[in-house]
This record gives C-alpha cells, sequence and structure tokens, in this order.
C-alpha cells in the first residue's frame, strides 16, 4: 500500500504512528495509508494488522511450549499478545525473539501465582539459544584426564558456545522437562518449591537439558565464569558439604558444556571463596 | 594453596581420576561427535529438520512423506544408502519426486 505522509505530522512520527497502528486492533488505520486505486487501507490494514500478531504470537508459543502448556493455550493467547505489544521485536529473526519474556511474566499479574514460570520461560529461551549457537568439538575427557595431577586445580574452562546455566529457586527444569515431553522419572513428583539449576548444552545437533541441584548449579556457574575448578569444587562444597564433586566432573565432560581446558601456574593462588 | 577452599589439590586430583576412569565417558563423547549431513527425500510427512528450527516456519513442514525437497539429518555416509519404499533412495541434493500439489 503506497502511503502520502500526513501533510500536517513531521515524516519522522509516520513510523512510530504505523507501529502503534499495526500492534493495536483498536486503532485506527495509519493516516494517508490507502490502496491503490485511493481506496480506504483499513480492511486490509486489519489483514495486515492480524498477520503481525498472530505470526509473532505463534512463534512464542512454539519458543515457549511449556509455558503455552502450563498456563493454556487460550490464556497463553492472551498473554501473548500483550507481550507482543509491549515489545514488539527489535530484530526481524523471529527466532531471537521473546528475550524479555521472562521478565514480562515475572511483572505479569494474572499469572504470579506461577512462581516458576519466568524461570521456565529462561530455560526455553535458553534452550533455543543453545540451538542456534555456534557448533564447536567439545572437550574431550582424554584432554582432563592427561593433565598432571598438580595442575589440576588451577585449570579453568572455555565454555562450549550453545552452553546456558539458568539457576532457580524452584524446579523450573523438573517442569520444563515435564512440559516438553520428557517423561518423568518412575513415581517422582515435581516438587516445584526445590531449587535447581538447568544446564543446557548441545554439542552436537541436539539440545539437552540437565536440572542440577544448587550445588551442582553453583559448581558450573564458577567454571563458566572463569574460575578454576578447585575454586568451583569449593563453592559446590561450601554449599552443600554432601556435594557430588565426582558426578559433577563426569559430567562437565559428558555433558559437552565446555569446548577447551587451560592451566595456569597461578591457579592455586587465585582463589579466597566469596 | 586458598586457606578457605574445602578442597585440597590432592583429593581434586583423585576425585578427576576416579570420575574419568568410570567408563562411559569414552563412548558418550564418541556418540556426540558422530557426523551428521542433511539428507534430502527421506523424512515422513511433518518430521523434517530444519536449520533455522522452532519459531520460524521451516522445521516439521513437509506435507508429505518422502518430500523431495525436504531433509533429515542422518549419520554421515549412510543417506544415500536408505532404502525406501518404491525403489526411493536418500540423496544430498533435493529432489524434485514427492514434491506437495
Amino acid at each position: 500500500m503506497p502511503h502520502a505522509p500526513d501533510p500536517g505530522g513531521a515524516a519522522a512520527a509516520w513510523p512510530r504512528a504505523f507501529r502503534t497502528a499495526v500492534l493495536d486492533p483498536g486503532a485506527p488505520a495509519p493516516a494517508g495509508l490507502h490502496g491503490c486505486a485511493g481506496s480506504p487501507a483499513g480492511r486490509r490494514f486489519d489483514v495486515y494488522r492480524n498477520n503481525v500478531v498472530h505470526s509473532l504470537t505463534t512463534a512464542l508459543a512454539e519458543i515457549f511450549p511449556a509455558v503455552e502448556r502450563l498456563v493454556g493455550a487460550a490464556n497463553f493467547g492472551v498473554l501473548a499478545r500483550a507481550f507482543v505489544r509491549a515489545h514488539p521485536p527489535r530484530s526481524p529473526l523471529l527466532f531471537a525473539y521473546g528475550e524479555a519474556f521472562a521478565d514480562f511474566l515475572a511483572r505479569y499479574e494474572p499469572v504470579r501465582a506461577l512462581v516458576y514460570l519466568p524461570d521456565v520461560a529462561r530455560i526455553e529461551r535458553a534452550w533455543l539459544d543453545a540451538y542456534h549457537a555456534a557448533d564447536a568439538e567439545p572437550l574431550p575427557g582424554a584432554a582432563l584426564a592427561a593433565l598432571a595431577p598438580d595442575r589440576l586445580a588451577g585449570s579453568r574452562f572455555r565454555p562450549h558456545p550453545a552452553t546456558r546455566l539458568v539457576r532457580s529457586r524452584y524446579a523450573a527444569a523438573s517442569i520444563v522437562l515435564a512440559n516438553r515431553g520428557t517423561p518423568p522419572p518412575a513415581g517422582g513428583r515435581i516438587r516445584a518449591g526445590e531449587a535447581e539449576a538447568a544446564l543446557v548444552t548441545r554439542p552436537a545437533l541436539t539440545v539437552t537439558l540437565a536440572p542440577l541441584c544448587p550445588a551442582e548449579g553453583a559448581f558450573f556457574a564458577a567454571l563458566l565464569a572463569g574460575r578454576t575448578l578447585q575454586a568451583a569444587a569449593g563453592t559446590a562444597a561450601e554449599e552443600d558439604a554432601a556435594f557430588d564433586l565426582a558426578g559433577a566432573i563426569r559430567r562437565l565432560v559428558d555433558s559437552g558444556a565446555f569446548a577447551a581446558l587451560r592451566t595456569d601456574a597461578d591457579g592455586e593462588r587465585e582463589e579466597t571463596t566469596p | 594453596m586458598s586457606t578457605k577452599s574445602a578442597i585440597t589439590a590432592a583429593y581434586l586430583a583423585g576425585t578427576v581420576a576416579a570420575a574419568l576412569s568410570a567408563g562411559s565417558l569414552a563412548t558418550a563423547t564418541a556418540v556426540t561427535a558422530q557426523e551428521k549431513e542433511k539428507c534430502y527425500g527421506v523424512s515422513m510427512a511433518g518430521k523434517n529438520d530444519c536449520a533455522a528450527g522452532p519459531g520460524t516456519t521451516c522445521a516439521g513442514t513437509s506435507t508429505v512423506d518422502y518430500q523431495g525437497n525436504a531433509w533429515t539429518y542422518v549419520d554421515a555416509g549412510t543417506c544415500t544408502e536408505i532404502d525406501l519404499p518404491d525403489g526411493r533412495t536418500g540423496s544430498l541434493e533435493p529432489l524434485d519426486r514427492d514434491l506437495p500439489a
């Protein structure tokens, strides 16, 4: 549809007026917009406006399937439309949309009771970030095994480009898994109030999500922040004296969360745990 | 070394050795490192992969079985050996058979 800018308005105001109108079904079509024969734009603009909001809410439902399942499809439609109007995309890449969704949910009154919902959304956003992250070979276990014992303590790990960690006060990782088609553990009930961290990795082509206990979450958070293996182990042991260090080291390799390691002679001096 | 850290370097070295000797490691990394290739014309309707992923309209959009221009990741080297009904085989290039009407 060709348009002639409203003679009374500044040219810069027009895109803003268009954006407002395209996101609000109650707003009139932007001034100056008309069909090729001078016919009014109203009905055609309604079709366009509906397609814009519909495609964005559909993308949100595909990016956040667990959130949609938890609130129900109809409710998800309502809150997704509210989100689209409050946070229209800033990038033309639909798969990058929804960065602000978790924070939006945290402030959205009707879902306040679902306290874990924002973290569920954070994990699902992290899942898609991992999916689109650069490929890299994960750190082979042999690289760690080949390290001289006295250099292990000071070793640091470079994260794999796909690795994401979401630490939650709730069992958000288990809730995501249960609502994205993973069968629940035999006889297992999810205790939503139990804190968990979600480790999202994609060593090859498949994104994996592992729920970690808070101490293991602290271990991975420290490693991802570039702290030494010894410092990370110390932080985790402070969080929980019964922390399973061997299991965490096995996951460090098996999960593909890291791409490389380096040692520094200063490693042992480095640490005073916070 | 740090006086505040509860984990000594010697304990750490012992734990790493124990963890890595547990055995499952070699196979786990071998599986994840396996090469994949795009294989056209082998996926069932709605089951194709797509590099663009969710949030786009590509993955899972094939509408007929064995659609020639839809691809799925398979283990490298196996694509053209996939035998399908009625003499079809997989292809590393898009095919013009079985396109949606």
